[in-house]
């Protein structure tokens, strides 16, 4: 089981073993849970060469554990929804989809908010069930509201008959934190696609260090790199995470560098999520949990960018 | 801070620099960097204990360069690294304007890096009692312990490399674990990466690193790497003398002397 866990000053997703090492006092965590699906460092295959030939022992072959996932917000549940399109677009993944289907999204509204959430921007909210098997709504009387959303959701509900107790309509509104809209998706879709050449770019990202942190701590970024590991005959075949965000991301072996500038590398970001991933499968690339804006060590905040559009 | 602002307009009115490197507000409580351009932006520079970031990180990047010359503002912290940069030759004094901030918040001029070298010979980089219990702890503890200790500590990096992006000091524009003719440090982020990102970083900034925080700062996953860079201080105290940036002594480890005391590697 996955599940928001305090360690230090931060409450992070991580593996539990005792319910009680489950946090609960969390607006989002710091990290995501997309590593459940999209580890860090994945293994795609190992090989042995000898003389004659190569072993090839593809991790796509494997069997993945089950795992739930415990305490994600509806921004992080929401997230799975472009994140598997990604990752199933040209080409079926086949390591992503046995992790994907091995994992029981057990999500919770969420309660309270502060200024660095914009779900209710990005067509999601506090009590979205989207991406969910469960959403979970703490209701005044301190039992929760349970919303069966997949039929994986229904096989545990049945499983547990005695903890769920069918009711007429609770009111889940009055129970979500409200989260006031910053900006119209659909509008800002519309204009970016006449902004390539604005100066808003340059603005917006001159405090930008160009780490990676944004692209880490989101939900639904996924540029990953592959990095052979090698000893002697043998290695390995890792699939990394990576970030749009680095200088040398888009560097050309011929040493030309199409985006040489931290501007051109905020617009990608800003233009990926917002206008190339709405238009190619209709979802955005962003569900407003605010992670980039909290963890920036410089505090570009994407609000900044996009309310300003 | 209107003294600050009164400078940095002045300075900008009389075209004596373009660009005004500074603190504005931010996010919730927090703040950030501005680049003003402007004497009415002026009014959004201001100077609090919030000020943490290490501004000098953004002298050497292209995309500030390109503005023209920056006045930077700068307490003790980014002092500490305008001289180290100096030091390494990064910058000279005609590039820039030094909008320097004493402990008890008053603007101070420096002409020349050696004022600032005199200025911060009376306030020394100096390691908090809490930092110097920790890394003893970890100092006693037997080399496997050790070991194990780092691997589980290192273990919430995914590397972002967000320490490298803010430290004032990383400014190579191809670091080495961009190379991959060989592959020197391992990109993955796993337990071997980590270890080697995070010792390698420390070594290169060993007789550099003038002990901003601002790699443990920028850090989203709030890892102690400053324990790393501490220690690094620490050690090149006491094996080549005090520790600080200097324009009349070599870098530490970046120069040989046939005298030079080789315990470390012994």
């Amino acid at each position: 089981m996955y599940a928001p866990k305090v360690k230090g000053k931060l409450t992070l997703f991580d593996e539990v073993n005792a319910f009680g090492e489950i946090a609960e006092d969390y607006i989002v965590t710091s990290n995501s849970a997309k590593e459940i699906v999209f580890p860090r460092a994945e293994k795609l295959f190992s090989y042995h060469k000898s003389k004659e030939k190569a072993e090839i022992t593809d991790a796509a072959n494997n069997t993945f554990p089950d795992v739930i996932l415990w305490g994600t917000r509806p921004c992080d549940a929401a997230a799975f929804i472009p994140l598997t399109d990604i990752f199933n677009s040209d080409l079926k993944d086949i390591i992503f989809n046995k992790r994907k289907d091995k994992v029981l999204v057990l999500s919770f509204s969420c309660s309270r908010s502060d200024d660095y959430c914009f779900c209710t921007s990005v067509n999601s909210g506090p009590g979205n069930i989207a991406g969910s098997d469960v959403l979970f709504t703490k209701l005044t009387t301190g039992d929760f509201l349970a919303e069966v959303i997949t039929e994986k959701g229904k096989s545990l509900v049945d499983e547990n008959k005695d903890l769920f107790e069918v009711k007429s309509e609770e009111s889940k509104e009055s129970n979500l934190a409200v989260v006031a809209s910053r900006f119209n998706q659909e509008e800002i879709q519309a204009k970016l696609k006449d902004l390539f050449e604005n100066p808003v770019w340059d603005d917006k990202s001159r405090a930008c260090l160009g780490c990676g942190s944004c692209s880490y701590v989101c939900p639904v970024c996924s540029c990953f790199d592959i990095q052979d590991e090698a000893h002697g005959n043998k290695g390995i075949r890792l699939r990394c995470w990576d970030s749009c965000g680095y200088g040398l991301f888009t560097l050309h072996t011929s040493g030309h560098n199409p985006r040489n500038t931290q501007g051109g590398r905020w617009r990608q970001r800003i233009l990926h999520k917002f206008l190339y991933m709405p238009n190619k499968s209709k979802v955005a690339g962003c569900v407003g949990c605010g992670r980039c804006s909290r963890s920036c060590p410089a505090d570009i905040n994407i609000l900044d960018t996009l309310t300003s559009l | 801070m209107n003294e600050l602002i009164k400078s940095a307009a002045a300075l900008l009115e009389s075209n004596a620099v373009q660009v005004v490197i500074g603190y504005g507000k931010g996010s919730a409580s927090r703040t950030r960097a501005i680049f003003v351009t402007n004497v009415t932006d002026c009014e959004k520079l201001i100077f609090d204990s919030r000020c943490v970031q290490n501004l000098a990180v953004y002298l050497t990047k292209q995309e500030i360069k390109k503005l023209g010359k920056p006045a930077i503002v700068a307490p003790i912290p980014v002092l500490r690294s305008i001289l180290q940069l100096a030091v390494e030759n990064q910058i000279t004094e005609n590039d820039l304007v030094i909008l320097g901030i004493t402990p008890e918040s008053e603007l101070i001029n420096f002409e020349t890096f050696a004022s600032i070298e005199t200025f911060l010979a009376t306030h020394r980089i100096a390691i908090d009692e809490k930092y110097q219990e920790i890394i003893s702890k970890i100092k006693n503890m037997p080399v496997a312990e050790r070991f194990a200790y780092w691997v589980k500590e290192l273990e919430p990096c995914f590397k972002c490399y967000a320490c490298r992006a803010a430290c004032p000091l990383c400014y190579c524009t191809r670091c080495t674990v961009e190379d991959n003719q060989p592959q020197w440090i391992s990109v993955a982020a796993h337990p071997l990466g980590n270890l080697e990102w995070h010792i390698m970083r420390a070594m290169h900034l060993a007789g550099r690193c003038t002990d901003c925080e601002a790699c443990y700062n920028a850090c989203p996953m709030a890892i102690p790497i400053n324990l790393l860079t501490k220690s690094m201080l620490q050690d090149v105290a006491e094996n080549f003398g005090s520790y600080g940036p200097s324009l009349d002594k070599e870098n530490t480890l970046s120069s040989f002397k046939p005298d030079d005391k080789e315990s470390f590697i012994r």
